[in-house]
C-alpha cells in the first residue's frame, strides 16, 4: 500500500509541472495586459513601456515563467497587481466558502442520488425507475441559473424560510452561515444527483446479475445487507470517479451559483482576476485549484484500492 | 415424507422471441441423506430446476408446481419465512467460485455472515467456527485465510471456501451446480471427494448437477437424466449404468472419451442440436437426433414411466433392450 502511494505521488510531479506551464501560458496569452488596465486609454507608449519594465512584463516569456516558478516553489505565489493582497491570503479567504459550498452540494447530491439509484436498480423497469431515470435526464438539462432562480422564488419569496443571497462567516453566526448555504448547495446538487444516480444505477444493475448476489440471496441474508454490503461496494468505483471529478470541478467552477447567491468564493475571485488582467492572481489561483484537482484524483485512486482489494494487491 | 418433493415443476422464461419453457413438468423426490445426480447438456434445464428449488429464479420467470421441503411448499411461504429458512434448509455451491464469491469482501466476512444471520452466534464464535470449517474442507493455515480476499486463493481453494460457506449452517440439502466445471482437472476429483465425504459424515442430502455422466457414476444413489427441460430417464445409479434404456442417456455416455480407446479415435458426438425451447417439437424432443427413432417418435410424447422395473423410469417408446 505504501509503495503504491509513493509511486502515484511520483507520477504527480510531471503532471503538476505541466499544469504550471499551461497556467502560465494561458494567462500570458490573454489579450491586453496589466499596464493597459492600470493606466487606462490615455496612457502614452512611453509610460506603458516604463510600467511594463517595472513589472517585469518586458522580459521574454521563458524568463518570466522561471522567475514565477522559482517564487512558487518557495511558496510565494505573488501579489495581486490590483489590490496588493497576496494570492495565498486571497485564496485562503475564499477557499473555505467554495469548499463548504462544494461539500454541501455533494452531500445533498449523494444523499439523493445513492438511494434513488439503489431503488431503481432493484426495481429496474418499474414506474419508479422510469420516472426517476426520465426525471434525472430532465434535471441534467436544466441550467443552474434557472434552478437557482426557481429555488429562490420558492424558498425565499414564497415560503420565506431561507435567505435569498448573502454569506455570513461561520465564526460570526454558524446557524446563519449554514442557512445561507442551503439554497446554493441545493442548486448545485440538482445538477449533481442525476449524474450520481445514473452512473450508480447502471453499475448496480450489472452487479445484481452477478453470481455472488445469487449466492448472498441463497445464504438468506437480509435484503439491506445484500444491497448495501454485497452490491454497493463493488458497484461504486465509477461513482467515486465521478464524485472526484465533480468535486474538483465545483471548487473553481461554481461561478454562476456563487454570483447569483453573492457568495465570495474561488469562482468569483477567478472571474474578477480575468476581467482585470490580474495575471499574478489568475496564475496563482488556477495553479492552486488545478493542484487541488490533481491531489483529489490522487485520493480517488487511493479510494479505488480501499474499495477493491484486487487493485490493492496489484492485480485485476 | 421425503425431504424434497418436487411436483410437476414448470418454469417459463420470457424472451424477446416468446416464452421459453426451461423446465417442462419435472417430478423428483429426494430422501434425507441420499444423493441425486442430475445430468444433462447445457440448456437442458438442470440449472433452472436447481434455481427453482432454491427459489432463486429470475424475477420475470414464471413457476408453477409444488416444491415441498420437509413438507412445506417453498413456493407458497412468505418471503421473510423463506429467507430465515435458507442456508439451514437448502444450501448451494455454484459452478464458478471466482464469480460466486464476492471479490470485495474477505473470506472471513463471507463465511461468518451466514452463521451470524441464522445461528445467532457471536462474532467471535462465528470466527472460530469458520476457522474450523475451513480446516475441515482442507484449507491450510485457515486463520490467515480468513483475512484473505477470493482473488488471493487458487480456484480449487476458492471452491473449498464456497463449500465451507454452504456447510456453515448445517443444511439438510446441498445443491452442487456443476461444482467442478470451472476447475482444473487435477482438483476436480478432490472437490467431488470432499463433497461426498461431507455428505456422508453430515448425513446430508445432495443434488449433484453436472453435464458429465462420469461425475455421477459411483458418487450418487440415483441419477436423473434431463433433456429439453424434462427428466427422460431416472434410475438408481448402478441400474442406470448397467441397463440404459433411453437412447439419449446412451448417446451421452458414448460421448465421453474412453481411456482404453486407441489414439485419434473420433468421439461419437450427438449429431444435431438440442430442440428450440421456444418452439419445441410436438413429439419426443430427442427424436430428431436419435439414431433409433422412427416416424412414430415424432408424434408421441411418452411420459416418464417404469414399464418393467419399478425403480427404473424412462420416457421413450423405443427403449434400448435390457442387456442380458
Amino acid at each position: 500500500m505504501l509503495k503504491l502511494i509513493g509511486r502515484r505521488l511520483l507520477y504527480l510531479l510531471p503532471v503538476l509541472l505541466a499544469v504550471s506551464v499551461l497556467t502560465f501560458l494561458v494567462a500570458a496569452l490573454l489579450p491586453g495586459d496589466m499596464a493597459e488596465v492600470l493606466l487606462g486609454d490615455q496612457a502614452t507608449p512611453e509610460t506603458l513601456a516604463a510600467l511594463r519594465h517595472d513589472m517585469g512584463l518586458d522580459q521574454p516569456l521563458l524568463v518570466r515563467y522561471f522567475i514565477w516558478l522559482g517564487h512558487v516553489l518557495q511558496g510565494d505565489f505573488g501579489r495581486s497587481f490590483r489590490t496588493g493582497q497576496t494570492v495565498l491570503s486571497a485564496v485562503a479567504e475564499r477557499l473555505p466558502i467554495s469548499l463548504e459550498l462544494m461539500l454541501g452540494a455533494q452531500l445533498i447530491g449523494l444523499s439523493i442520488g445513492i438511494p434513488v439509484a439503489i431503488i431503481c436498480a432493484v426495481r429496474q423497469g418499474s414506474w419508479f425507475d422510469r420516472t426517476m431515470t426520465g426525471g434525472a435526464f430532465g434535471m441534467l438539462s436544466v441550467p443552474s441559473f434557472l434552478s437557482a432562480i426557481l429555488l429562490i422564488w420558492l424558498f425565499a419569496v414564497q415560503f420565506q424560510i431561507l435567505p435569498a443571497t448573502g454569506y455570513t462567516p461561520f465564526s460570526e453566526d454558524p446557524w446563519a452561515n449554514l442557512r445561507g448555504f442551503v439554497l446554493p448547495a441545493l442548486t448545485l446538487a440538482l445538477g449533481e444527483w442525476p449524474v450520481i444516480m445514473r452512473v450508480l444505477r447502471s453499475d448496480m444493475i450489472a452487479t445484481l446479475q452477478e453470481d455472488f448476489i445469487a449466492m448472498a440471496r441463497a445464504k438468506g441474508l437480509k435484503q439491506s445487507r445484500i444491497l448495501l454490503v454485497h452490491a454497493l461496494k463493488p458497484s461504486s468505483l465509477t461513482l467515486v470517479t465521478v464524485t472526484g471529478i465533480n468535486i474538483g470541478r465545483l471548487i473553481g467552477g461554481a461561478v454562476i451559483v456563487e454570483t447569483i447567491f453573492a457568495m465570495p468564493g474561488i469562482g468569483r475571485l477567478l472571474v474578477t482576476a480575468i476581467y482585470s488582467r490580474d495575471l499574478m492572481m489568475l496564475q496563482g489561483v488556477v495553479l492552486l485549484v488545478a493542484s487541488g484537482f490533481v491531489m483529489l484524483n490522487f485520493i480517488v485512486d487511493l479510494l479505488y484500492a480501499t474499495l477493491d482489494p484486487r487493485i490493492r494487491h496489484g492485480r485485476g | 415424507m421425503s425431504l424434497l418433493e418436487v411436483e410437476n415443476i414448470i418454469v417459463d422464461l420470457p424472451t424477446p422471441r416468446g416464452m421459453l419453457r426451461a423446465v417442462d413438468g419435472v417430478d423428483l423426490t429426494l430422501e434425507a441423506g441420499k444423493t441425486l445426480g442430475v445430468v444433462g447438456e447445457s440448456g437442458s434445464g438442470k440449472t433452472m430446476l436447481s434455481r427453482a428449488i432454491l427459489q432463486l429464479l429470475p424475477r420475470k420467470a414464471k413457476l408453477s408446481g409444488a416444491i415441498r421441503f420437509d413438507g412445506q411448499d417453498m413456493t407458497r411461504i412468505p418471503a421473510e419465512t423463506l429467507r430465515k429458512l435458507r442456508a439451514k434448509s437448502v444450501a448451494v455451491v455454484f459452478q464458478d467460485p471466482m464469480t460466486s464469491l464476492n471479490p470485495v469482501l474477505t473470506i472471513g466476512t463471507q463465511l461468518t455472515e451466514t452463521m451470524r444471520e441464522h445461528l445467532g452466534v457471536s462474532q467471535s464464535e462465528a470466527i472460530s467456527r469458520g476457522i474450523a470449517l475451513l480446516a475441515e474442507v482442507g484449507i491450510p493455515s485457515p486463520e490467515q485465510r480468513m483475512g484473505n480476499y477470493p482473488h488471493q486463493l487458487s480456484g480449487g481453494m476458492r471452491q473449498r471456501v464456497a463449500i465451507a460457506i454452504a456447510l456453515s449452517c448445517a443444511p439438510k440439502l446441498l445443491i452442487a451446480d456443476e461444482p467442478t466445471t470451472a476447475l482444473d482437472v487435477t482438483v476436480q476429483a478432490q472437490i467431488l471427494d470432499l463433497l461426498a465425504r461431507e455428505q456422508r459424515s453430515r448425513h446430508m442430502a445432495m443434488m449433484l448437477i453436472t453435464h458429465d455422466l462420469g461425475v455421477v457414476a459411483g458418487r450418487t444413489d440415483e441419477v436423473a437424466v434431463m433433456y429439453a427441460g424434462r427428466v427422460v430417464e431416472r434410475a438408481p445409479t448402478r441400474e442406470l449404468f448397467h441397463h440404459m434404456r433411453m437412447p439419449y442417456t446412451a448417446a451421452l455416455l458414448a460421448a465421453l472419451p474412453k481411456l482404453d480407446a486407441p489414439p485419434h479415435t473420433r468421439l461419437p458426438a450427438i449429431g444435431g442440436r438440442p430442440p428450440d425451447p421456444i418452439n419445441p417439437p410436438p413429439g419426443c424432443a430427442f427424436a430428431p437426433r436419435c439414431i433409433y427413432a422412427d416416424p412414430g417418435c415424432d408424434n408421441a410424447k411418452p411420459p416418464l414411466s417404469a414399464p418393467d422395473a419399478r425403480s427404473h423410469q424412462f420416457a421413450c417408446i423405443k427403449p434400448l433392450p435390457v442387456a442380458a
